[in-house]
């Protein structure tokens, strides 16, 4: 059984994890954090750096933005809505999958 | 190996700052382990001077390299060749390249390839594999990789792939010769459950200047090749990412190639050799140095090979005073020696050299006259393909 990276849709109830081919990690070198991905390097700002220290296929959408909300005491509405779409990107380049989906195939 | 292209530095969520000197180290190095390969594609883009097994780099000296790249900051190893996975100890090399922190990808044409040999590779850290197919079927495929039932065995690495898990990318090298198969190849690689699709025009230097005529697609080819990518890039997206490279005849700028002659990106030649890009050798007279002789580093900085067309210093008219020559710093090297007989001039394929009207006129000649010979790559200068038919 493959990891689903296909046409996820992320909401409040997903579980984010990264999928094997795409690695976070801090690049001494450049002192920044990078994702890689295959024939991609990208440069995540500081929110998603964030975010993606949080995605470990356990926590739910919904958990991190309230720890996120509380931590910054921030909207939640605003930040929810960040958190979304910026791992809808991920997603809809492959790059994430999502552990609390249930799978279409 | 294919045409793949250099690692994008891409904004995926927030820009990355923009390259202010002349060269930075690279994201991504290419590895060519071996020139040695069971295939013959008449295109193939490794140089005409194949270089022997007994010149290859050792495991350890492969080690010893990896560790250095990663030293100076490289991210992404790309195992290339010819067919990397000629080398019995690939895994053990892939394997190192993992623990040094090194994000792994095999670019292969994969014929040789066993079920346990690929699970071995995904233990050993493989993150990501890259097949390459001549065309949609087998008789188109077979004959352009000049090796019988190659497309079957690459459709079984393929799924193979995907039921150990490892995100696959479907490299499809086109031509006249097998464009009327795109949206088949399409179809194909979202059967096969890839990942990526890199749909990639020839580009026509060693093999396949050699092959020109017999490859050099029709306008009308290109025309609809566009078309039909852009229409299952819209229709597939979130299921099959679609890149596509064009070849640049037919193109009124050049592309920028490599990102820049020896500015962010190098390759690493099977003994050793440190090149701007995997066709660098097609372009005679310049001495690479080797990581046998020197440090990385080293290299890198104080190469002449690479010095010599780095940044736009080295620039004749009409690039010097083009406002362009940021952006494409004067395309692509290798091209300008094929076609002109001098590296150090303006890429032909940018409509303000003089003899790009030329260059366009013959490829377009060459395309409607249909030749359809080919002649294989092979380590003795290539062979005719008149002659193996006559020979079977
Ligand atoms: S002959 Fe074909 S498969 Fe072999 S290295 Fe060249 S392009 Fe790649
Ligand atoms: S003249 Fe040179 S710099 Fe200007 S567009 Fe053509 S190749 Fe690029």
């Amino acid at each position: 059984m493959t990891t689903r990276t296909r046409n996820v849709t992320i909401g409040e109830a997903s579980r984010p994890a990264l999928p094997r081919h795409v690695k976070f990690r801090f690049d001494e070198t450049r002192q920044a954090w990078v994702i890689l991905a295959p024939e991609r390097v990208l440069a995540p700002d500081e929110t998603a750096v964030e975010v993606l220290q949080l995605c470990d296929g356990e926590r739910t959408v919904s958990d991190m933005v309230d720890r996120l909300a509380a931590k910054y005491a921030a909207d939640r509405k605003d930040i929810g809505a960040d958190v979304i779409a910026m791992l809808q990107d991920l997603a809809d380049k492959g790059f994430l999958a999502d552990k609390g989906a249930v799978s279409h195939e | 190996m294919s045409e793949t292209g250099v690692t994008r530095i891409e904004s995926g969520i927030a820009p990355v700052a923009p390259v202010a000197r002349d060269h930075v180290i690279p994201l991504a190095v290419l590895a060519e382990l071996t020139h040695r390969c069971p295939l013959q594609c008449p295109y193939c883009s490794n140089p005409v001077d194949l270089e022997r097994a007994g010149q290859e780099l050792t495991t350890d000296e492969w080690r010893k390299t990896l560790t250095e790249l990663a030293q100076i900051g490289v991210l992404q190893i790309h195992f290339s060749g010819g067919e990397p996975t000629v080398r019995k100890d690939l895994a053990e090399i892939v394997r190192h390249a993992n623990d040094v922190g090194l994000y792994t990808n095999l670019i292969t044409s994969a014929v040789l390839l066993t079920r346990e040999k690929l699970k071995d590779l995904a233990d050993a850290g493989l993150s990501h594999i890259q097949i390459s197919f001549q065309g949609s079927e087998t008789i188109v495929a077979d004959r352009v990789a000049g090796l019988a039932k190659s497309h079957d065995k690459k459709i079984q690495v393929a799924r193979w792939a995907r039921e150990l898990d490892l995100p696959l990318t479907v490299n499809a090298v086109m031509h006249r010769q097998n464009l009327h198969q795109l949206s088949d190849v399409i179809q194909m690689a979202v059967d096969l459950d890839a990942d990526r699709l890199e749909v990639a025009n020839v580009q026509y230097y060693g093999w396949a200047l050699k092959n020109r005529a017999a490859l050099m697609p029709t306008l009308q080819q290109i025309e609809d090749c566009t078309r039909i990518v852009e229409d299952a890039q819209t229709r597939l997206k979130g299921t099959l990412a679609i890149d596509y490279v064009v070849p640049d005849y037919y193109a009124i700028r050049p592309k920028k190639c490599m990102g820049g002659w020896g500015r962010q990106f190098f390759n690493i030649s099977p003994s050793g050799k440190v090149l701007p890009c995997h066709a660098a050798e097609t372009i005679t007279g310049l001495a690479f140095d080797s990581v046998r002789d020197h440090s990385i580093a080293w290299i890198w900085e104080n190469s002449e090979a690479l010095n010599r067309y780095r940044g736009t210093g080295w620039m004749p008219e009409p690039c010097r005073s083009c406002d362009h020559r940021e952006e494409d710093f004067g395309g692509c090297r290798c091209q300008a020696f094929a076609l002109t007989g001098d590296a150090g001039n303006t890429d032909p394929a940018c409509a303000l050299s003089p003899l790009h009207e030329g260059i366009f006129k013959t490829a377009e000649r060459e395309a409607a006259e249909g030749a359809s010979q080919f002649i294989y790559r092979n380590f003795s200068g290539g062979t005719r393909e008149e002659d193996v038919i006559n020979r079977a």
